[in-house]
């Protein structure tokens, strides 16, 4: 495949600077809203002793979760051995480590004693899935790193297929992961199914995907690269069917907690009667979220690109309407701890808890995804991570661009 | 067993024969030495008779005293190590009012959640949170099913010389862990005794002539959840 | 000949830097010009001597805390020896009633040394006699070593 050509991206233009100030300026509000946070204590945001992770978990989990995803493109590529995906897989990395590192930027920063982060990496508790994903996570940043540098070096590229296939099956199992912290709450009706590790490995390929896509189109644009029909039609097809496959788990998550006498009162919460979160789940997430953007993907030429790059948009806002649901309704439906009975307290019990969100919550989350694109705006222009054309014909070995 | 062992049963042995009703006496040669480790031979707990256990917050006011938990009136973000949850049946309308608190669990969720083993349980089964290494996740108040745990959301001043806390970190009831250790009884307790309806009994559930292993043994007795096996350390009766 | 000339800049390079470097750090002791930073405050108010040697305490205290501290926290062993209690206790202003403050013990001497300690964000900073007023019980600590005290009275053993 030595015929695909990488180059880095000018980066010269007032457009590229104006992008890198304008994330700049988000990542800048991410941190004084962490440092307000910290500095004042959490009271100042929404959060309470009832939703104990709110907002920036919205964010940071959503941007985790698609982080793996964003190495879809690399892993068709490696893993499947399609060749029209392959020059995409050296971008597909970068994103997946910049999202990686935007989130967990969020995560740390929310944390009540930031100032600590070495005691979580000197002290472990082996049995916490949170303390396995510490090793999951910075391990699937070493590994992709390792991934990028057999396919830049051209004296190891035989060998970036083999790390691609372990990268692969890493990030499966990193997912797994961060659906687990959930999965595994026997406390909470909302989470505690096993059914939560694929739904998230699901919503991975779905939210990796569309930002990849996003980012792509961007890049192609905003350096007149061409960028081929024929990959896009294929591009945005997949996605579709990634859309469909986090809308059968979650359909499947509710109808198993529907079965159960137990459960229906959460879900009688979260479908129909739970006021904000009934409304971001039906419109949010699956009218917003899903419907629209599987009409799009499915009926679209793949020349209507504004249109494609607009399901994208969809997919993302119903992804974050998803993680908010989720996430913060999982928390406000209180806990049973006496079933049959009605429960009472000053503490919320029995209670639906109130949650909104405050502003340094959600600049400490745009602050996350700020950091994450201002990464791969930085490493486009550093080092070749974008081919000089995805023109449909450069899928020919016959073919010939311009000498290196 | 160790030498020191032998001699402190000897000890409470020749004492229990000598002054067998001053009770007093056997409880002091029950508390642990400065120097001795907690040792698992003992699993302290509670037990709570909801049928005594009336409409007061003796306990949740002791409580608050001894540890010094007060908040800063906002109740949403307010610390609370112990609360009174009134129970209304749905079916026959029965009410009931009971303190909830940190049930000391022999497999606490909180334990198996902590990233750092800052949520810990002592050999004697005191659930704690050791504040040094928390990093302020929270993600053990996500797996708690008792709600048991409060994060400090605001910056703390004139804490309790044995019970430190600070913003950023988790905590919860430590069943007053220092009073304990010096052979007393939670704050909790000795307040429903002596102000409340004396609902609540402290004690050894590994010691079988302990008031509370004879009470659990003479009725039956319930864990909250008991669906998740986690075997508590604080028990309820007449729920 | 061009390597053993660069050797002996090198050298020369060295010298002169660590020189410079002596100089600096005696200006502050030749009592003419006073030090950048004002020195701690290292007065005591209680007792004649520390639980260990001042020079060892200086050096070593916070390993002796830190030691303390998980022996206390994870085995509920409550010596007072080397706990932070007693540090406060003996080395507390009387007119502060504190080891924090621009001349705390504690503080003024971590000041000048430029390391932050943890301690006090949850821990109180104030002799425990002082707070006995306020909290009305006698603090179990308090307790504890009066139990300790009459062990070792009886064992035989002293501190």
């Amino acid at each position: 495949m030595t015929h695909i050509h990488y180059r880095q991206i000018e980066g010269r233009s007032l457009g590229y600077y104006a992008l890198l100030a304008l994330l700049g300026a988000l990542v800048a509000a991410g941190l004084a809203a962490a440092w307000y946070m910290e500095h004042n204590g959490h009271w100042v945001t929404g959060m309470s002793n009832q939703i104990v992770w709110g907002t920036p978990h919205v964010f940071a989990v959503f941007l985790i979760v698609a982080a793996s995803g964003a190495l879809n493109a690399a892993s068709v590529a490696a893993v499947f051995g399609r060749a029209p995906y392959k020059p995409l897989a050296r971008l597909s990395g970068l994103l997946a480590i910049a999202l990686l590192a935007g989130g967990l930027a969020v995560l740390v920063l929310d944390l009540g004693r930031p100032d600590r982060l070495i005691v979580a990496m000197t002290h472990y508790n082996f049995k916490s899935i949170f303390a396995w994903n510490i090793f999951l996570y910075t391990g699937f940043i070493a590994l992709v790193v390792v991934y990028l540098w057999m396919m830049l070096e051209r004296r190891l590229n035989a060998y970036s297929r083999p790390v691609g296939v372990f990268a692969f099956a890493w990030r499966l199992v990193l997912t797994t992961g961060t659906g687990s912290i959930f999965g595994f709450l026997v406390a909470r009706q909302a989470y505690d199914a096993a059914v939560l590790a694929p739904l998230f490995i699901a919503m991975s390929l779905s939210f990796g995907g569309a930002i990849f896509i996003l980012v792509l189109l961007a890049a192609c644009r905003g350096t007149g690269r061409p960028l081929g029909d024929e990959l896009l039609r294929r591009l945005k097809n997949l996605q579709g069917v990634f859309v469909l496959a986090v809308l059968y788990f979650v359909a499947v998550h509710h109808l198993t907690n529907l079965y159960l006498a137990e459960r229906q009162g959460v879900e009688r919460f979260l479908l129909l009667d739970g006021g904000v979160y009934t409304r971001t789940f039906w419109i949010g997430q699956v009218l917003i979220g899903s419907v629209l953007p599987l009409l799009i993907f499915f009926t679209a030429r793949a020349g209507a690109r504004a249109l494609i790059a607009f399901g994208c948009v969809l997919v993302l806002l119903g992804g974050l309407a998803q993680m908010y649901v989720f996430l913060i309704g999982g928390q406000a439906w209180p806990m049973p701890l006496f079933p049959g009975k009605e429960v009472s307290s000053g503490f919320g019990d029995g209670a639906i808890a109130a949650y909104s969100p405050s502003l340094p919550e959600v600049l400490l989350g745009a602050g996350g995804i700020g950091i994450a694109l201002a990464l791969v705006a930085l490493a486009l222009k550093a080092l070749p991570f974008l081919p000089e054309s995805l023109a449909d014909t450069d899928d020919d070995p016959h073919h010939k661009t311009g000498a290196a | 067993m160790n030498r020191r062992d032998v001699l402190g049963l000897g000890a409470a042995a020749v004492t229990a024969t000598l002054l067998a009703p001053g009770l007093r006496l056997i409880e002091l040669a029950r508390a642990r030495a400065p120097e001795e480790a907690a040792t698992g031979r003992r699993r302290w707990g509670l037990l709570i008779d909801a049928s005594k256990c009336g409409d007061c917050d003796a306990c949740v006011t002791a409580c608050r005293d001894e540890n010094g938990w007060d908040g800063h009136g906002r109740p949403a973000t307010d610390a609370q190590w112990i609360r009174k949850v009134t129970l209304t049946d749905r079916q026959t309308g029965h009410v009931q009012a009971l303190p909830l608190m940190c049930q000391h669990c022999a497999d606490p969720p909180c334990v198996d959640v902590c990233p750092t083993g800052a949520s810990f349980k002592r050999a004697d089964g005191i659930v704690l949170v050791d504040k040094h290494i928390c990093i302020g996740c929270r993600y053990c108040m996500m797996a708690c099913p008792y709600q048991a745990r409060s994060f400090v959301h605001e910056d703390v001043t004139n804490q309790k010389h044995h019970a430190p806390r600070g913003k950023g970190t988790v905590e919860s009831c430590t069943l007053c862990v220092h009073r304990v250790d010096a052979g007393g009884i939670p704050a909790c307790v000795e307040a429903c005794g002596k102000n409340g309806n004396k609902a609540m009994v402290f004690g050894d559930l590994k010691d079988g002539q302990s008031e509370i292993a004879r009470r659990l043994a003479r009725a039956s007795s319930l864990q909250i959840r008991p669906d998740l096996n986690l075997n508590t350390g604080v028990r309820y009766q007449n729920i | 000949m061009k390597a053993i000339v660069a050797v002996v800049a090198a050298l020369f390079t060295v010298a002169a830097l660590g020189w410079a470097l002596l100089a600096y750090a005696h200006s502050g002791h030749d009592g003419k010009k006073p030090a950048r930073v004002p020195l701690p405050n290292m007065a005591t108010y209680k007792g004649e001597q520390c639980v260990e040697p001042a020079a060892e305490m200086r050096r070593n205290h916070m390993k002796y805390i830190l030691h303390q501290r998980d022996e206390t926290m994870h085995k509920g062993i409550r010596t007072t020896r080397h706990s932070l209690k007693n540090c406060i206790n003996c080395h507390a202003d009387p007119k502060t009633g504190s080891v924090r403050g621009k001349d705390g013990f504690c503080e003024s001497c971590h000041a000048y040394a430029a390391v932050r300690p943890d301690c006090f964000s949850c821990h109180s900073d104030k002799p425990e006699q002082e707070a006995r007023n306020t909290a009305g019980v006698r603090p179990a600590a308090v307790r504890a070593r009066a139990a300790e005290n009459v062990r070792r009275a009886v064992s035989g053993k002293t501190p």
